[in-house]
């Protein structure tokens, strides 16, 4: 983008004229904040995750009882499945992207993400394309495939049921693609000087890991989609036999997707526990490196597994020899990680706190799941194992035990970042044992009933199986009401805090990481001056220092600025990939306008202005037009879904008019200077 | 018309209390009719085998992480006024190498014999005999091509005998139509997913008789669940007999084979034959069940050339069955009714075939609307494909009683 002067000073509000309120509703809508983003993304996936707890209710319910009519197979069917979609693409995914959204530019400490209206507009699509996909509940239609949609049989059910699977995942598959080029980008680009990439948190390496994994993933589901809208819809024939099209096809491209899958499912939480453990352990992250790079061969290896979900179709005795291989040794750096964590425990103060018992429970949970991972590895028996209730407790054991207990201790850690207020820690105690006594309750009886042979997704537990396994299976139905009683405990507290929760401070639990520097709730630019890091743990390195003699004391309040050293001009490591090695800054006034000139650069060409004063701060205005733009995947889904040529069209023209009036809108609103100042008075 | 709820009237002994649960739980909770932990031939016996030797490893694993989680918890949690500043550890290379290598030990030692095993298990056995399955929507078709025999539901095979089964997916007789399906009887061997266009192989082999459970393990559409089967392993000379009478034809079909055109046109009964089953031989064609049901052998078969393809099981010999509809209703009465795994009788249950007849979408999840499934004979009920007008009961009874003759 060419250096533009200073925007047009116009009163008068045109069609193209942005809004400025950053409060209320407006301020919600028209938000490009991605604080606000991630806060949007928390609140859908809490009402995503009712949605998807009920579908499991329907489930346990009906597997209560041997030869159980409590719902028929049609609607057993589609709760499966609704489950299954809504809690990998409308929960455990974008509770990640809440968590990207929030975290990323505060612990690399940035203003905003390098494309501020984009990640609107991820956000807009995603909740549009997760609305679509329930709107199937009142045309009768929801998708009754299994969340894996396996063709031939998706292209041959009767209805529309899995033409909304394929364009409502479809849509939703755009939000994380554009997403993951934004947080990409914006970890690669906007990161504090000083921040080398082994400085990076690691919540942030996770992150960088697990967009790459959705740039890569996405694309590849978003083709296979393409392809069963086709054949359901239109009458393409890419994965019917009886034409020369192939159903296993189907497999490899959902696979290629769908195991890389699991670990954009994972990563994020591996990264909240590596920020969470070694806070209260007040001790660093142990073997950074080796975290770093374990997460980072987990993401590699993790598109070199996907035929292990296939080992009982056709891939023949090599193709089982070389998955089976790959599906083992992926268990090796999920291993390091694991010691790793319990050796940031040991030697150290533990505090356990309710986040801090999320992630040891998620360290404990996570390894029965890999354990469990193991087995499936064993080719010869993963032909008995597949498709039965013994894989459904290995991967809920990786991503509720594992993903969902990272992302609430998440929760826990930053709602004071994000409120200024605590949760209530009783509340938070009693959520966490009764979260894990559930969970246990729920899962734990699956790895047995499916050892004694109960197969998934059948809408009738067989009398035949014995009384075994049906004792099995009630226990995991008196597990979800546990897990029921539990998650109400957290909305109550969730809510109550929000109201009238205790103040946390500025830095609650005595946390290492940028974003803790921010005043709670953090403040519309988060950082009045971005800081210089010298340090992995820069926040607790300007609060505490080593004497000679190994003795960690605290620094007294203001000689903390001290503390942090100018980066040493030419440091190589230091201008590795941030791509702006002219301006490592040799002070921090200087720091800021750099900061400044990377924030203005991406969305509004530069403000030659703004480096002639530090204390106003150029922040990326609100936009209508990514909702605009993203309220065209509606008649285009419908479109699609229906066959329907004219809202097709409609919706096509409608995206298209909404990206001229993005790029066409003026690049800032009057004076669009943020003076921190006012804030500060 | 009767309609029975037979879901119900298989229902088993239902919720227990909790204490009463937990307490089973330690004391037995390891049976089951469908366990893959109780290998009755050497296809299922080597992975089981490999298997628990992997959990015995995990096992250890597991105890030792879990420990040392708990003891690290225990030994260095914050004790109240303890403000210290624990020592910055960063890492301890030499330990971080020693958790890299000792898994990857581990795994290495698990590798070889899973891929010695996974070539094993892929090679079709020396002597093996030959079955065809087929997977249609939702039940099970078995051909044996060196003797002509078509069945359903219940794969019958000999004792100590390695079986190939070589399997694909087919749906209204045509080779490449069709949904996957996965062939699965836990007790004999792994699964193997049975693909429309394709070829499937799978070894199976049965070392003591018994009828064993199993199950279509790849999620195939609404009746998915109700896609049971067994493998019925009887002995040698008993697997001959079973083949000898299966090539027999139905003396019914047989006798009526033997009428001129006008005395079929007539709807002339042949003598020796009950005169209900005779109506009830007419009923069958004027009712169309012929239409899926065609392969009722009036002449003896001997080879895979004697093989007559149509839409539905092959009812020959229905009577030599015990399940059926995919082995989810009894077709003969249990010594214990509230036991679904009790021996049988040798006592027809007439009132589930009856209820099968007369309004199959009633007992079992189908959509013969689209081509999937039974269609309902029963007046009065909206079911494209069934007869108009429906069947009255005394028509049902008389094709009943032509089914009772399919021994």
């Amino acid at each position: 983008m060419a250096t533009t002067t200073a925007p047009p000073q116009t009163r008068s509000r045109s069609l193209l004229s942005r809004p400025t309120a950053l409060d209320g509703l407006k301020g919600y809508l028209a938000t490009t904040d991605h604080k606000k983003i991630g806060i949007m993304y928390f609140w859908s996936v809490l009402v995503f995750f009712f949605f998807g707890g009920v579908a499991s209710w329907v489930i346990r319910a009906q597997l209560a009882a041997a030869e159980n009519t409590l719902v028929n197979e049609e609607v057993y069917n589609q709760a499966f499945t609704l489950h299954g979609l809504t809690m990998v693409f409308l929960v455990v995914m974008p509770l990640g992207a809440a968590f990207f959204n929030y975290l990323i530019p505060l612990q690399i400490g940035a203003r905003d993400v390098a494309f501020p209206r984009l990640n609107a507009f991820s956000f807009w699509t995603f909740l549009f394309g997760g609305l679509f996909l329930y709107s199937s509940l009142f045309f009768q239609a929801v998708p009754n495939g299994g969340w894996f949609g396996y063709a031939p049989l998706s292209t041959q059910i009767p209805g529309d049921n899995m033409a909304f699977y394929a364009v409502g995942l479809q849509i939703v598959g755009i939000a994380s693609l554009s997403a993951a080029v934004n947080f990409i980008t914006t970890i690669l680009n906007m990161r504090a000087p000083g921040m080398e990439f082994m400085r990076m948190p690691v919540f942030v390496w996770m992150s960088l890991v697990t967009n790459f994994l959705l740039l890569f993933a996405l694309p590849i589901i978003a083709v296979a989609l393409f392809m069963l809208n086709g054949d359901v819809v239109f009458g393409t024939q890419f994965f019917q036999p009886a034409t020369g099209g192939d159903p296993i096809l189907w497999q490899h491209l959902f696979w290629l997707f769908g195991h890389p899958e699991v670990y954009i499912m994972i990563l994020p939480a591996m990264g909240i526990v590596s920020e969470v453990m070694p806070t209260f352990s007040r001790k660093p992250l142990f073997g950074y490196t080796a975290m770093v790079f374990a997460g980072v061969a987990i993401g590699f290896i993790g598109f070199g597994v996907w035929a292990h979900h296939m080992f009982t179709s056709a891939v023949g005795p090599i193709g089982r020899v070389a998955f089976g291989l790959t599906t083992m040794f992926i268990a090796v750096p999920t291993g390091i990680k694991i010691f790793n964590w319990v050796f940031t425990m040991w030697g150290g103060k533990v505090r356990f706190t309710t986040a801090m018992l999320f992630s040891v429970g998620f360290v404990s949970m996570f390894t029965i799941g890999g354990l469990s991972g193991v087995t499936h590895a064993i080719v010869p028996h993963d032909a008995q194992q597949t498709d039965t209730y013994w894989i459904v407790a290995h991967f809920h054991y990786v991503l509720f035990g594992g993903a969902l207990f990272g992302l609430v201790s998440g929760i826990y850690y930053y709602f004071p970042k994000v409120t200024g207020k605590l949760l209530n820690e009783t509340l938070g105690k009693w959520h966490f044992w009764t979260w894990l006594i559930g969970f246990n309750l729920t899962f734990g009886p699956m790895h047995m009933s499916g050892l004694l042979g109960q197969p998934r997704r059948t809408a009738v537990l067989p009398g035949e199986l014995g009384p075994d396994v049906l004792l099995y299976n009630q226990l995991s139905t008196a597990g979800v009401a546990v897990l029921t009683v539990s998650a109400l405990i957290f909305l109550f507290n969730f809510i109550t805090s929000l109201r009238s929760g205790e103040a946390s401070g500025d830095d609650p639990w005595d946390a290492r990481t940028l974003e803790w520097m921010t005043p709670s709730p953090t403040p519309y630019v988060n950082f009045y001056e971005i800081p210089t890091v010298t340090a992995r743990d820069e926040f607790w390195e300007r609060k505490y220092a080593e004497t000679e003699d190994g003795v960690v004391r605290p620094v007294p309040m203001g000689a903390s600025q001290d503390h942090g050293e100018p980066v040493p001009v030419g440091d190589t490591a230091t201008v590795e990939g941030t791509g702006n090695a002219s301006a490592v800054p040799d002070d921090i006034a200087v720091t800021e306008d750099v900061a400044l000139a990377k924030v203005t650069s991406d969305d509004h060409g530069g403000n030659p202005d703004a480096a002639d004063d530090d204390h106003h701060i150029h922040m990326p205005d609100p936009s209508y037009w990514p909702l605009i733009m993203c309220a065209g995947f509606i008649p285009l889904g419908y479109g699609l879904t229906f066959a329907a040529p004219t809202l097709i069209v409609l919706g096509a023209l409608w995206l298209m008019i909404g990206m001229f009036g993005w790029i066409l809108e003026p690049l800032a609103e009057g004076d669009d200077d943020y003076d921190p100042d006012a804030v500060h008075a | 018309m009767r309609r029975i709820p037979s879901r119900r009237s298989r229902q088993r002994r239902t919720a227990r209390g909790i204490g009463l649960a937990v307490m089973a739980l330690v004391l037995a909770g390891c049976s089951g009719e469908q366990t893959m932990l109780d290998p009755k031939g050497p296809f299922s016996q080597d992975p089981d085998t490999l298997f628990k030797y992997v959990l015995i490893v995990a096992a250890v694993v597991f105890v030792f992480v879990q420990g040392l989680i708990i003891f690290t918890s225990w030994r260095f949690r914050r004790k109240d006024g303890d403000n210290d500043i624990p020592e910055q550890v960063h890492g301890n290379t030499a330990l971080e190498i020693v958790w890299t290598v000792i898994p990857l030990a581990i795994l290495v030692a698990i590798a070889i014999p899973t891929v010695r095993q996974v070539i094993a298990l892929a090679e079709e056995p020396d002597g093996a005999m030959v079955v065809e399955v087929i997977g249609h929507r939702w039940w099970w078709e078995y051909r044996y091509p060196d003797s002509g025999v078509i069945t359903a539901n219940e794969l019958v095979i000999p004792v100590g005998t390695p079986i190939r089964l070589e399997m694909r997916a087919e749906e209204s007789g045509a080779p490449d139509r069709g949904v996957l399906h996965s062939f699965w009887v836990p007790a004999l061997a792994g699964k193997q997913d049975v693909i429309p266009g394709r070829v499937s192989t799978l070894n199976m082999q049965a070392d003591e008789p018994g009828r064993y459970l199993g199950q279509c393990a790849e999620y195939c559409g609404l009746s998915h669940a109700n896609m049971r089967n067994r493998a019925v392993a009887l002995e040698p000379d008993d697997f001959e007999a079973w083949v000898a009478a299966q090539q027999q034809p139905s003396e019914v079909a047989a006798a009526f084979a033997g009428l001129s055109a006008a005395d079929l046109e007539a709807e002339v009964v042949p003598d020796g034959i009950d005169q209900e089953v005779g109506r009830g031989y007419y009923l069958f064609q004027s009712a169309n069940c012929v239409a899926c049901h065609g392969q009722i052998n009036a002449e003896p078969v001997a080879s895979a050339d004697d093989f007559v393809a149509s839409q539905g099981p092959n009812l020959t010999h229905l009577l030599s069955r015990r399940e059926f509809a995919g082995a989810i209703f009894d077709l003969y009465e249990r010594e214990d009714p509230d036991d679904p795994n009790a021996d049988f009788t040798d006592q027809v249950d007439v009132e589930q075939l009856t209820a099968w007849v007369t309004n199959a979408p009633s007992q079992k999840a189908m959509t013969p609307e689209d081509g999937v499934g039974m269609p309902s004979f029963e007046p009065g009920t909206d079911n494209t494909g069934g007869l108009a007008g429906g069947l009255p009961p005394e028509d049902i009874d008389a094709v009943i009683a032509y089914l009772l003759t399919m021994e």
